[in-house]
């Protein structure tokens, strides 16, 4: 309990107003850079930015985007976003050079590996965007599992779900997994053959909630130590509003303050 | 310098600026954004006699300019509020004021009785305006005879401030504030959330679980100035302005309506650091208006 207190005043939370420095587009989807003049705070592998969307009369609160990636030296975070509704849609619009208000960092992030672990990270559409970040904190730490390698597994309905492959294998192994065979082995990423060959002690997965539950599935078999990253919805993001709770073990959770990361064992699925 | 303390009944606040409860947490949550020495109070969480789990997900819906919610005062109960909580927050240099809830009178009266024994805590907020809980709450606050017994029975225990939550889903607000008037109330605090609801036309379900929710943001602000306006020439004890305040300005309209002081809500959710820049620029306002004394607005209205 105490270390996970000491945690939340470690990573200051801030508002900060970014400008997009950069972006890609892809088919629904975009990856945006933004630069703050301010110096970032700490962020860890797996926490989120809320994120306000201005001049879109339906998003009224802000929309939670997790941090794909963090470059401390340039004061830039990357947001990889896909279009959902209006909200999103307005987000994926703005051009460079636009204002972006964030909240960040929040929520606690995903666990560090321990020495010698053999750790799969397993992504689902656009719930791939945390894992990059996590697997360089994972380097960074200069962590002994490195040694093993850190190993993703990426699933999406057709090959035009997996975006930034490049910037993944650059951190890691990536095994692919797609609904229509488009590319990497077909089917679920619970159905890829690495599942057989490997060993793994250590899961951590981001993407829809049936993906989630299905690795939980596999993950609890196979009895593997597995932390998800939930995707409730949520108003404040801070912990003060109550609105996204899971309902656990434990009773109902703060998915925003208390997750998005929850380890398996703690929740009732 | 502007002057900007408002003295109520035994609860002086160095400003007009509160934090509405149920969106600030117990401030903490807050503390990164916001100096909570610049605010004149911060209203925590609802608090209930026993633990609540409130209610199940999803608990939440955004509407235009707005949002539902169905939270379902889910809190770890009064006595967990006096031992873990109230030591962290209780030197905070602002009023910490509890909002308390119940489901029947013995519990509001009982979860009174011991913040009554908290020697900081200067004020109680009684939340007769729930709309998300089922028996209890906003019955109470929704009648002229169930707003007078619970408020009351909590007096005969309560001897700090008392501030009474009104609901706006009634016929006549003015009514309802004069029965927790001549009950004991040392104030009256408006709007609670308006019930509302809302559906999703694919799959035909309603998207809260409890069907349905209250209402609060921006969009209510039109309906709190005008029932705060009604409420403040009817009664003649202080009246506590909130629903929708999202600026400085929505707060100077909403003491010139009538209000002594006001609350931020959601508008928290937006820019968690709202409340402190509400607080500077009720200042800037008097600044620029020649007003010495914030005093001076209250129920200003030019008609
Ligand atoms: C911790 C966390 C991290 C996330 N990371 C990413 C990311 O990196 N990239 C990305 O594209 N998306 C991410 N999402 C999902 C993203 O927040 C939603 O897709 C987005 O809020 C939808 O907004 P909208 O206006 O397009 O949709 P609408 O459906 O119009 O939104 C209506 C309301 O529902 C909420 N909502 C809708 N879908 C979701 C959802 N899946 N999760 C949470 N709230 C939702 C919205 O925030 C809004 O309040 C994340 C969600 C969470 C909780
Ligand atoms: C998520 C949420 C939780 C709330 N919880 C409480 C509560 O516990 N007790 C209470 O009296 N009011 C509660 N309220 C109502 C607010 O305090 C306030 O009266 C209302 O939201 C209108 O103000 P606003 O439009 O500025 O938010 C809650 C509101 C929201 C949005
Ligand atoms: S979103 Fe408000 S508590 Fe999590």
């Amino acid at each position: 309990m105490k270390s996970r207190y000491l945690r939340l005043y470690v990573y200051m939370k801030a508002i900060i107003d970014f400008i997009i420095v950069e972006k890609q587009s892809f088919q629904r989807a975009a990856l945006l850079k933004l630069k703050s003049a301010t110096q970032l705070p700490e962020i860890a592998g797996g926490q989120f930015a809320n994120v306000r969307v201005d001049g879109c009369d339906k998003a009224y609160l802000r929309r939670p985007i997790s941090i794909h990636d963090v470059d401390y030296h340039n004061n830039t975070i990357d947001l990889l976003i896909q279009e959902k509704h209006e909200g999103t849609k307005k987000l994926c619009a703005l051009p460079v050079g636009a204002k972006l208000n964030v909240v960040l960092p929040l929520g606690n992030g995903f666990t560090m590996p321990e020495k010698d672990d053999n750790i799969l990270l397993v992504g689902g559409g656009i719930g791939i965007a945390p894992l990059l970040y996590f697997a360089k904190t994972i380097r960074k730490d200069a962590r002994p599992c490195v040694s093993t390698g850190v190993h993703f597994l990426l699933g999406g309905r057709t090959q035009d779900d997996l975006m930034l492959l490049d910037r993944f294998r650059n951190e890691g192994d990536v095994f692919i997994t797609t609904n229509d065979g488009s590319m990497g082995e077909k089917g679920f990423v619970t159905e890829h053959s690495l599942w057989n060959t490997k060993k793994i002690n250590k899961i951590y997965a981001c993407g829809p909630m049936p993906m989630m539950k299905a690795v939980a599935k596999v993950a609890r078999e196979k009895g593997i130590w597995c932390e998800v990253s939930l995707e409730n919805q949520m108003a404040c993001g801070i912990g003060a509003c109550l609105c996204c709770v899971e309902n656990t073990k434990e009773g109902n959770l703060c998915v925003c303050k208390e997750g998005p990361v929850f380890n398996i064992e703690r929740l009732l699925w | 310098m502007v002057k900007t303390e408002i003295k109520l009944k035994g609860l002086t606040l160095k400003n007009p600026v509160m934090t509405a409860s149920g969106t600030f947490g117990y401030g903490e949550e807050y503390a990164d954004f916001v100096d909570l020495s610049e605010l004149g109070g911060i209203i925590v969480k609802g608090t209930t006699l026993h633990h609540r789990e409130g209610n199940p997900y999803p608990r939440m819906a955004e509407t235009p300019m707005g949002m539902l919610n169905c939270v379902g005062l889910q809190n770890k109960g009064v006595d967990y509020f006096i031992e873990t909580i109230y030591p962290r927050i209780r030197h905070y240099d602002t009023n910490v004021i509890v909002n308390v809830s119940g489901s029947n009178i013995d519990d509001y009266v009982a979860a009174a009785a011991k913040i009554d024994a908290l020697d900081d805590v200067p004020a109680i907020e009684l939340n007769v305006s729930c709309p998300n809980v089922k028996q209890g709450g906003m019955a109470f606050g929704v009648t002229c005879s169930g707003i007078e017994q619970v408020t009351k029975a909590v007096r005969e225990v309560y001897h700090k401030h008392l501030m009474v939550k009104l609901s706006p889903n009634v016929t006549n607000i003015a009514e309802i504030a004069l029965a927790a008037e001549a009950a004991g109330a040392d104030s009256v605090s408006l709007i609670n959330t308006l019930l509302g609801m809302a559906i999703d036309a694919e799959t035909r379900k309603p998207v809260l679980s409890m069907v349905t929710g209250g209402l609060s943001g921006a969009c209510v602000k039109p309906v709190a100035l005008r029932m705060v306006w009604q409420v403040s020439k009817a009664v003649k004890i202080p009246v506590i302005g909130l629903g929708g305040i999202s600026s400085a300005t929505d707060a100077i309209e909403f003491l010139l309506a009538g209000a002594s002081a006001i609350q931020i809500g959601t508008a928290n959710f937006i820019d968690p650091a709202i409340s402190g820049k509400v607080a500077k620029g009720i200042v800037e306002y008097c600044e620029k208006h020649g007003v010495e004394d914030v005093n001076e607005l209250v129920g200003g209205l030019i008609l």
